[in-house]
């Protein structure tokens, strides 16, 4: 089976370089999601980056937009934009702002979003509105570990089995951390998987950095009828630098242009191409 | 002037709920949103008739408020209706950010607006949702003045708009007295009766009591000009200057806290543009309570005889 650990580095290599020429933003959880999109982008979402409005497009809706970054550097690198307008991000003016905002016209952006407990709601109203017009594209929401803290994200796990959205998939980053520190001190999600099956769902577990079991939950996922799915990725925040892996501290630290110089050498070390 | 008659009295929530139901008639993109209260917000009429179309998402206002952008970013136009306590204030985060930010065509109906509500109490009398509500940008504020006009602003807010709508209705029947066929232009007062003391800006069903409340004052020899403000986002500035430069003497009526309303919408205007005197009436900075609306719209003084003597005490003042 392809995978994608070439893309994954680009992907960590530009969001590394546009927090680095941003000076703020967050690395932990852009770097951690990184073989998700890749694997999203260029296997599962049917998508045209030369037409990104595209009526039959897959969606996918960035739940946690603080990782802005990654999808930027995506979007980027699969064509949406120029991968030079990486340098703008955060800065005045720029379509790449902090959080994801449409208003900025990036093309390939579904949704504003950044207010966490929000995105699965949204996908959720975009996957009925494709059940009512009985369309057989997908709806994607990726969320956080810690934002499953919101109330809010659980009425929307609620609605969605009610109405048997089988068109729409969650990814739930599970790197087990969050800004106070590990997850389960700050405020225990486990048993996430129990929990999320308890609410009607199909859960799927999964390495969030291995590909091949990436796309079979993902085609698994796609066959599962009258339920959604959720894939739970066990990730590592931070994940191809080394020396800030699963370190909390750099959720929403950006590189400075000296440690930027040392992140992509220990990128290029801990590189695995196939 | 017209001189105004009841046709017969009806909730504005019932008008609301007939207009929806009518624009799905006639457009297949509308989705109807439930939260649990679906007939005591009048969506029953539309989702009686369009069940493929209606969507029940419980005791969940956050949510669906969420579910009704992702329908909006998917070329349909969401209807979702709930209490104004829980439209305006559960979900304001999901308002302001997947609704406003992303400026959606989506319409809500803010239902139970004011202490004529009655005996359910403070809980569930809204008087701060439109002070919440005027922040955000890209939103849009109806607060129609009957049922007849509630059944248009729907159908303005389906056809004319392309962003956030709120619509601000009651619960209890009051008067129906505007014409099926009036002109009713989104962000345009209505002047409803002339006169020479001063204007009287009002808005939801307090236009027909401070109607009533002109008549009181016009058989002591007073005339008061009276504005229906169905509109209060955006707000007709120019309706409010004029007003201010005819009559010299602004007065507000709103079932709403005086701070975050319409008495604030218009004094930012008139300090800004013309500054003249002004009376706010209103909630003063106090919940409601337990009663009938009728007790209650008297002992707030919002009702016609309430509205007349204040404005009497104010003149004399």
């Amino acid at each position: 089976m392809q995978t994608f650990y070439k893309q994954a580095f680009e992907i960590r290599k530009l969001v590394l370089e546009s927090l680095a020429e941003a000076g703020s933003g967050h690395t932990g959880g852009s770097l951690g999601l990184a073989d998700v999109f890749a694997v999203i982008y260029f296997k599962i979402l049917r998508h045209n980056p030369l037409n990104p409005d595209w009526e039959a497009r897959d969606r996918l809706v960035l739940s946690i937009g603080h990782v802005a970054p990654v999808l930027y550097a995506t979007l980027a690198f699969t064509g949406y934009f120029p991968v030079e307008e990486l340098k703008t991000l955060r800065k005045l003016d720029s379509r790449l702002q902090g959080h994801p905002g449409r208003d900025f016209g990036l093309p390939g952006l579904e949704l504003s979003a950044g207010s966490l407990g929000q995105g699965l709601s949204v996908a959720l109203g975009m996957a009925l509105a494709d059940k009512v017009d009985h369309k057989s594209r997908r709806t994607y929401c990726i969320l956080g570990d810690g934002e499953l803290q919101e109330g809010s994200v659980w009425e929307a796990i609620m609605a969605a089995s009610h109405h048997q959205t089988d068109n729409l998939c969650a990814i739930v980053d599970r790197n087990g951390l969050q800004i106070d520190g590990p997850t389960e001190q700050v405020m225990k999600l486990e048993s996430l998987e129990s929990r999320w099956k308890a609410f009607g769902w199909h859960v799927i577990p999964v390495d969030g950095h291995d590909h091949i079991a990436l796309i079979d939950a993902f085609e698994m996922a796609q066959k599962k009828k009258r339920k959604p799915t959720v894939i739970i990725a066990k990730t590592i925040m931070g994940k191809g630098v080394k020396s800030i892996e699963n370190d909390y501290r750099w959720h929403g630290k950006a590189p400075s242009k000296e440690q930027l110089a040392v992140f992509l050498e220990e990128l290029n070390s801990s590189n695995r191409y196939d | 002037m017209t001189n105004w008659i009841n046709k017969g009295s009806k909730p504005t929530r019932t008008g609301f709920g007939e207009g929806v139901k009518y624009a799905a008639d006639k457009n297949d993109k509308i989705i109807g949103l439930g939260a649990d209260i679906t007939m005591s917000v009048g969506l029953h009429f539309f989702a009686e008739a369009y069940p493929e179309r209606f969507f029940s998402l419980g005791i969940a206002e956050q949510n669906a408020i969420g579910v009704a952008a992702g329908l909006a970013l998917s070329e349909k136009i969401p209807v979702f209706s709930t209490y104004g306590v829980f439209a305006a204030h559960r979900a304001a985060d999901q308002l302001r950010i997947s609704l406003c930010y992303n400026n959606l065509h989506v319409i809500i109906g803010g239902a139970h607006a004011g202490i004529s509500v009655g005996p359910d109490g403070a809980t569930h009398q809204a008087l701060e949702d439109v002070a919440s509500l005027r922040a955000m940008p890209n939103m849009t504020i109806l607060s129609p003045c009957d049922a007849t006009q509630a059944f248009i602003a729907v159908q303005k807010a389906v056809e004319e708009l392309n962003n956030p709508v709120y619509i601000r209705f009651g619960r209890e029947a009051v008067a129906d007295f505007t014409d099926e066929n009036q002109h009713f232009d989104i962000g345009k007062a209505q002047l409803m009766r002339d006169g020479d003391e001063l204007c009287i800006i009002a808005t939801g069903h307090l236009v027909w009591e401070a109607i009533q409340a002109a008549e009181i004052l016009a058989r002591k020899g007073i005339e008061i000009a009276v504005l229906n403000m169905h509109t209060l986002k955006p707000i007709d500035k120019d309706a409010i200057i004029e007003a201010a430069k005819k009559f010299g003497k602004i007065v507000t009526a709103e079932e709403h806290q005086v701070t975050g309303g319409l008495g604030s919408a218009v004094a930012e205007v008139l300090s800004e543009n013309y500054p003249v005197q002004m009376l706010r009436i209103g909630m003063q900075d106090r919940f409601g309570e337990s009663g009938t609306a009728e007790e209650l719209m008297a002992k707030y003084q919002l009702d016609a005889d309430g509205i007349a003597k204040q404005i009497n005490h104010w003149i004399r003042d």
